[in-house]
């Protein structure tokens, strides 16, 4: 069946050749760039960066090639308040949020798709690495570019309007692909880090936002280690850039309390949780889950897969870990599988170790 | 293809590509001295006496140019410069506020890299500028203007501006008065020497002519600083070798526009008045920006309340129907209109408006295509923004 597909086309090799699949597949394709910034700057710097005036062209001269129309959509305003914003606001909570995750859930997959729908389009089209089977989320079968875990935050009517060509290929093979075709984006290098962020220095972004204010590094005990400058530079389990001078053993930050801008550090031991509580639960993979399931947990970007149980309770994910796993960061997304497949997604709001906690339950 | 875009471009006149055909055949370089040059040399200013003859000028108040763009910026830095080397308490450039960017750019950069003083007249609500605001501008310094720049019909919103009073204004103050008439030429009645002006910009893309070459017609009495320096032709004001070819096309599309001009412009006026009837009658709600009686007679600017223009341009365009939302883009994303905004205009209607305009080549069929095409195509359009903005 023929559908009017729009393909979001960021000006990066995947999207293109996506986009040359959707067409070649005999969908009415049209392309649009997303224009995220409201002050494009006109050269990319590095590798970095999905809206620049110079990704646009690319993004255009790809369209051209495929011989589909091509426009830009200002989705500025959305980006920065569903995006820009909730990452400040998340960091200021002592959370550590996944902005493409977002992204792919407000943007990509809520302001461009509602409107595109709203315009007359069936689906959206993306160059994301992932496989649709049965309208069920599955990881790519290139599984070092794997991103169902940035998509897994998506609902099922979302998925029913989502088409993703690559998730049946490597990238090494989607750039063969892209010079065969004669787009000349094959080459282009991998987008990577933030990408509104243009200089890579998350710290500093944050800072010129939030301030950065000094504040105490404390142990378990309470007892003062050292000073940051702001709390929210800080991911739970980091180890690096804690400056504790002579510290015998290694220290990992524990906790992150913005209320009183304090790190809580401790030994690696300390980090370990194995529950999972988790806000705002979707289940793209199956019917709603309320009694305990055994099946993966994968709990960041690239992270490892930890083997669970997991289930609804109230309007709470809970996951329990067969093993206890280190560095969980709230507001980072714990992503259910069964084998390759998503089953659904939850926003990590606190984490426990077992023998300490309350039972969910 | 339904093209509903003639005032960002129009198809080139078979004459035009003829002439321009044959003179792609020959050799030569109009400053060489040899016969091929003076050949070359001979066809350039036959084709300047004829754009003079048609615009009320003389061939050596004929400043050949690239186009309008490389005239606006001649006409703006070259007389401020000029004035304001004669006298450095001349600073101050006046220019209407819905110029086009060829103008309110060098103006804004003349201002933040040179002496410039850059000075914004405002419009009314159809887009004009009134001769009285004009005076009221020059008269709280009469000394220090150094440049007027009020474009002769505005390429969005079509308004004809009173240029003849507003360069008499000027002239009364012996100040240069530069008007960009790129939308004027073939439209209007265009005359140099009755009009007043100093300088005059032109095209020929617009007209039936060829990409590439425009004009900037010059008084004797303004002398403008080059912007480009080089071979010393067009008076020393524009060095670079004349393109014989483009030239000849550039004249033959301005006799023809000339020649023709009352009967195109009626017959245009009446596809025009059409044009807006049936998209009213598909969609009551919609407004007609700029001037109701004096306005260019292929334009119609339309106003589409609680749409976004962009996405009635791509729901049109998939129909075959093309046309622009009139205002400049950056990096493809269509800003509000700064014409728009001057005419008291909010970003929100700014952003609902698209700009159809017609040219020798459109047909009642195209208006009719329209007008079946537009009422399915708002509606979606309506759609959209309310999932945007619930």
């Amino acid at each position: 069946m023929s559908l009017r597909v729009l393909a979001a086309m960021s000006g990066g090799v995947d999207s293109a050749v996506a986009a040359a699949r959707a067409a070649e597949a005999g969908h009415d394709v049209t392309g649009v760039h997303l224009a995220l910034s409201k002050n494009p700057k006109s050269y990319r710097t590095g590798a970095r960066g999905c809206c620049t005036v110079e990704d646009s062209r690319d993004a255009r001269r790809a369209a051209d090639a495929i011989g589909i129309p091509f426009y830009v959509w200002d989705m500025a305003e959305e980006f920065d308040r569903e995006v820009v914003q909730d990452f400040v606001a998340e960091y200021a909570a002592g959370r550590t949020p996944n902005p493409c995750l977002r992204c792919n859930e407000k943007i990509k997959f809520e302001a461009v798709l509602d409107r595109a729908v709203a315009l007359g389009f069936d689906a959206v089209c993306t160059g994301h690495h992932v496989r649709m089977v049965d309208g069920r989320l599955r990881r790519s079968v290139d599984i070092d570019k794997d991103q169902s875990y940035v998509l897994g935050v998506l609902t099922r009517e979302q998925l029913a309007h989502a088409m993703f060509p690559l998730g049946d290929c490597t990238k090494a093979e989607v750039r063969a692909e892209a010079d065969r075709r004669g787009l000349s984006v094959a080459d282009k290098p991998d987008s990577h880090d933030i990408c509104f962020i243009a200089d890579g220095d998350t710290a500093g972004f944050l800072n010129q936002r939030l301030g950065d204010e000094p504040g105490p590094i404390k142990d378990e005990s309470g007892e003062v280690l050292g000073t940051h400058n702001g709390a929210h530079t800080f991911t739970v389990g980091q180890r690096k850039g804690l400056n504790l001078g002579g510290a015998v053993e290694r220290r990992y930050v524990l906790s992150i309390e913005p209320v009183n801008n304090t790190v809580t550090v401790g030994p690696r031991e300390a980090l370990q949780v194995d529950e999972i509580i988790g806000s705002r639960p979707v289940w793209s993979g199956c019917d709603p889950i309320t009694e305990p399931m055994a099946c993966e947990v994968q709990l960041r970007a690239h992270g490892e897969v930890y083997p669970c149980q997991a289930w609804q309770h109230d309007d709470e994910l809970v996951v329990r870990l067969d093993e206890p796993a280190t560095g969980v960061a709230t507001g980072q997304a714990a992503v259910l599988y069964d084998g390759d497949m998503v089953l659904g997604s939850a926003t990590i709001a606190r984490t426990a170790r077992r023998e300490e906690a309350a039972p969910a339950h | 293809m339904v093209y509903l875009d003639h005032a960002a471009t129009t198809a080139v006149r078979p004459e035009v590509v003829a002439d321009m055909t044959e003179e792609f055949g020959h050799l030569g370089n109009a400053s060489s001295l040899h016969g091929a040059g003076r050949r070359a040399r001979r066809a350039v200013e036959e084709a300047r006496e004829g754009i003079a003859e048609a615009l009320g000028a003389t061939p050596n108040e004929v400043v050949f140019t690239a186009g309008g763009t490389e005239a606006d910026n001649l006409a703006v830095k070259g007389l401020f410069w000029a004035r304001h080397q004669a006298d450095p308490n001349r600073r101050r450039i006046l220019v209407s506020a819905v110029e086009h960017h060829a103008v309110l750019d060098p103006a804004r950069w003349m201002a933040e890299h040179q002496a410039a003083v850059y000075e914004e007249l405002p419009v009314d609500e159809v887009g004009r500028v009134h001769p009285e605001v004009l005076r009221a501008a020059i008269e709280r310094d009469p000394s220090d203007v150094a440049v007027i720049s009020v474009m002769w019909a505005n390429n969005e919103v079509g308004t004809v501006q009173p240029i003849h009073e507003l360069a008499a204004i000027a002239r009364e103050y012996t100040i240069p008065f530069h008007t960009d008439a790129v939308q004027a030429v073939g439209a209007e009645p265009v005359d140099f020497a009755a009009s007043g002006v100093s300088a005059l910009t032109m095209t020929g893309h617009k007209i039936g002519g060829p990409v590439g070459a425009g004009a900037l017609l010059l008084t004797r009495d303004v002398d403008p600083v080059p912007v480009l320096h080089g071979g010393g032709q067009e008076r020393e004001v524009r060095s670079g070798t004349l393109m014989t070819p483009l030239l000849r096309g550039f004249a033959t599309a301005v006799r023809l526009a000339v020649e023709e001009r009352e009967e195109h412009a009626s017959r245009l006026a009446v596809l025009r008045d059409d044009l807006v009837a049936q998209v009213r009658a598909a969609v009551p709600d919609i407004t007609l920006n700029g001037d109701p009686a004096g306005r260019l007679p292929g334009n119609a600017h339309i106003s589409f309340p609680e749409c976004e223009g962009d996405a009635l341009l791509m729901l049109l365009d998939a129909r075959g129907i093309e046309c622009s939302t009139g205002s400049a883009c950056s990096a493809g994303v269509a800003q509000a209109s700064h014409v728009l905004i001057a005419m008291g205009a909010t970003p929100d209607t700014a952003r609902s408006s698209l700009r159809f305009s017609l040219g020798y080549t459109s047909t009642a069929e195209d208006i009719k295509a329209l007008g079946e095409a537009i009422a399915p195509a708002v509606e979606r359009a309506r759609a959209a923004l309310r999932k945007r903005r619930p």
